[in-house]
């Protein structure tokens, strides 16, 4: 369980996932912040008014996925690292997850990379599709992965090849 | 260090000297100031922002309080503010350090081998706190280093502390500095932690997870190997009771072990004041009594973050602003007082309102009861 | 033993700064303290315990633990962690508890 290992459980992960109509419809984001704690930041982040008004500093984050449009604009302001975006409408066989990447040296576009899941295992190939690094996402660097489909719920960040975070 | 007469014979005046300039003494300064109140903010350190300045990640709380803000861009807006609101009203002594306090409400301070006295008419404490130890054998061997120093090491002079590191404890700093010396390039072998649950926040630990690095709870630290420094630990781990299980022992191989094993508030000042204390474990050991205003037994001493029960920074930034707002009032300067104290209490409680500050609002409870003096 | 990629932070390291420890030449960088100039040289064990004479490292960084003690330009128990270190430093390890240096 997430308070004894730090790996959100599949229950968890299932109750924060899109349905799959949404993810038909294009990029959302998920937001897999189960455990309430004193931090507002993402409310404030998202410009469409999908994440929720807190009533309290401590709820946790509420999201409604259909006006959530993925954006994208939470994945770097949240302070646990704990948003990302899905987009299952990228090609036939390959969706998106859209990772927050705070380590370097960052991978190049192109780069095919190792998918990581939740508890750090190899979950599959992953192709670099993007790599966002403005300086309105304040050393948050956002990165696209290419992923197949059965991995869009799965790989939450990446590991260079030949070693490298 | 030179104590001659000449160098004590140097006083100075001041409204109120505020004793640390980390977040809660930045913040009680800046409150102070704006109020109008003289303030003389000393700290032993050359740069002011205490521990803030070894924090590169983004802070939790409130979006009004610095939340989604890196802990290392906090000081550098809070001096900004200090100096251009304080003006002429804001004295900031660096590389000084309080060496005492005096019963005529005086502090003895040092700087450049140099003693002077100041007085000043009102205290704010606002000295932070120190590393807990663990004991196991090896504990003094060198590699073994606390997750401050590991942080100042890494985040303040660029250097690493080893190749591979053994991290104990999974509370906030053990996962935060776990994932910097991941940022830094070193090796994480795993964090281990005796209680059942990871106590820091379970987002810092998923994303460490992320990373690859091991979180073992229900267990502890044996032995640190190596005979001029560490080159080795011994884990096991604990049933419910906290007793080893034998045969579970396995040896890592590390060569510093980096312990986050929790936080004591830096009190010295506050015993040598004869302030009246109450142990409370869940604040961190001896803390200060004070009444809402984060004022002492004694009227004059005011206390704020670490020091009076360890508390997030973003709590400590909150709890300095109250005690720099009553000081202050307490000389006269007592403009918008109601609007100001009910806005940062009601962030204050906000803060501690949830699961995660069960804890605190356990320990505040146990201040009520009866204290005691050195 | 030096970070030279950071994600989140660009060190900026001063001019370097010569000095010796026991005697040993050791370059750091103007801004660190002697015991962060040691440490990135590989020198882990800065003193030795009164009574066992175990090793002694680096500890908490801040001045409170007494583990760094050194003798610096001949001044007995100077806590390095916190010292800034300069050009020239004579910097050695101390044996027991080091003496008292009248300065007047």
């Amino acid at each position: 369980m997430l308070e004894k290992t730090g790996v959100p459980t599949p229950e968890q992960v299932k109750r924060a996932a899109p349905t799959e109509d949404r993810l038909k419809k294009g990029p959302v984001a998920v937001v897999e912040c189960f455990q309430s704690i004193p931090c507002d930041p993402c409310q404030y982040a998202c410009n469409q008014g999908a994440i929720k008004e807190f009533v309290d500093i401590n709820d946790v984050p509420i999201i409604d996925h259909e006006e959530c449009n993925g954006c994208g604009i939470c994945i770097s302001q949240c302070p646990g690292l704990a948003i990302f975006v899905i987009d299952a409408t990228y090609s036939e066989d390959k969706g998106l997850v859209k990772v927050p990447h705070e380590y370097t040296p960052l991978p190049e576009k192109g780069e095919v990379v190792t998918g990581l899941d939740m508890a750090g295992n190899e979950a599959c190939d992953a192709e670099v599709v993007k790599v966002q690094s403005a300086k309105s996402l304040d050393r948050t660097p956002v990165v696209w992965l290419a992923v197949p489909h059965d991995c869009l719920m799965k790989v939450r960040g990446f590991r260079r090849k030949g070693g490298a975070e | 260090m030179r104590c001659s007469r000449e160098g004590v014979s140097l006083l100075r005046k001041t409204e109120i000297a505020v004793v640390g300039g980390g977040p809660a003494g930045l913040s009680a300064a800046l409150t102070a100031v704006r109020q109008g109140a003289n303030v003389t903010l000393v700290d032993r350190d050359p740069i002011l922002g205490g521990q803030l300045v070894k924090q590169t990640h983004m802070f939790f709380g409130s979006k009004r309080q610095y939340a989604a803000i890196r802990g290392i861009d906090i000081p550098a807006e809070l001096i900004a503010a200090l100096e251009k609101e304080g003006g002429d009203r804001i004295n900031m002594l660096l590389d000084t350090t309080v060496l005492g306090y005096y019963d005529d409400g005086s502090l003895l301070i040092e700087k450049d081998e140099q003693a002077r006295v100041l007085y000043p008419e009102r205290v704010i404490f606002a000295t932070g706190a120190a590393e807990k130890m663990l004991p196991f054998p090896g504990n003094d061997l060198p590699g073994v280093y606390g997750a401050g120093a590991v942080q100042t090491l890494m985040n303040v002079y660029g250097i690493k502390p080893g190749n591979r590191v053994l991290m104990i404890g999974a509370g906030n700093i053990g996962l935060i500095v776990s994932y910097q010396l991941v940022q830094a390039g070193v090796e994480v072998a795993a964090i281990i932690e005796g209680a059942p649950k990871i106590g820091g926040y379970l987002v810092h630990a998923s994303k460490i997870r992320r990373a690859g690095i091991p979180i073992l709870t229900s267990h502890t630290i044996v032995e640190a190997k190596g005979a001029e420094s560490v080159e080795g630990a011994v884990i096991c781990k604990l049933d419910e009771n906290w007793n080893s299980i034998p045969g579970t022992e396995q040896t890592l191989d590390v060569d510093v072990i980096c312990l986050a094993v929790g936080l004591s508030p830096l009190t010295e000042l506050v015993w040598q004041a004869c302030c009246e204390q109450v142990y409370v474990p869940e604040l961190g050991g001896y803390v200060p009594k004070r009444n809402e205003r984060m004022q002492t037994s004694l009227p004059n001493i005011y206390v704020a973050g670490d020091v009076a029960g360890i508390e997030e920074a973003s709590s400590a930034m909150i709890c300095g602003k109250i005690a720099g707002l009553y000081a202050a009032d307490d000389l006269g300067y007592s403009n918008n007082m109601e609007q100001l104290s009910a806005e940062f209490n009601r962030e204050l409680n906000e803060l501690r309102a949830g699961e995660a500050g069960a804890k605190i609002r356990q320990g505040l409870e146990k201040l009520s009861g009866g204290g005691r003096v050195c | 033993m030096r970070i030279t990629e950071h994600p989140i932070i660009e060190f900026r390291r001063g001019n370097p700064v010569s000095f010796t420890f026991d005697g040993n030449p050791v370059t750091g960088y103007e801004g660190e303290t002697i015991a962060a100039a040691l440490h990135a040289a590989g020198v882990r064990v800065l003193s030795h315990s009164y009574k066992h004479k175990r090793p002694r490292g680096f500890f908490c960084a801040i001045g409170n633990c007494s583990s760094c003690l050194m003798k610096v330009n001949g001044v007995s128990n100077v806590r390095i962690c916190i010292t800034p270190v300069k050009e020239g430093d004579l910097v050695e390890m101390q044996q027991g508890r080091g003496e008292l240096v009248a300065q007047d």
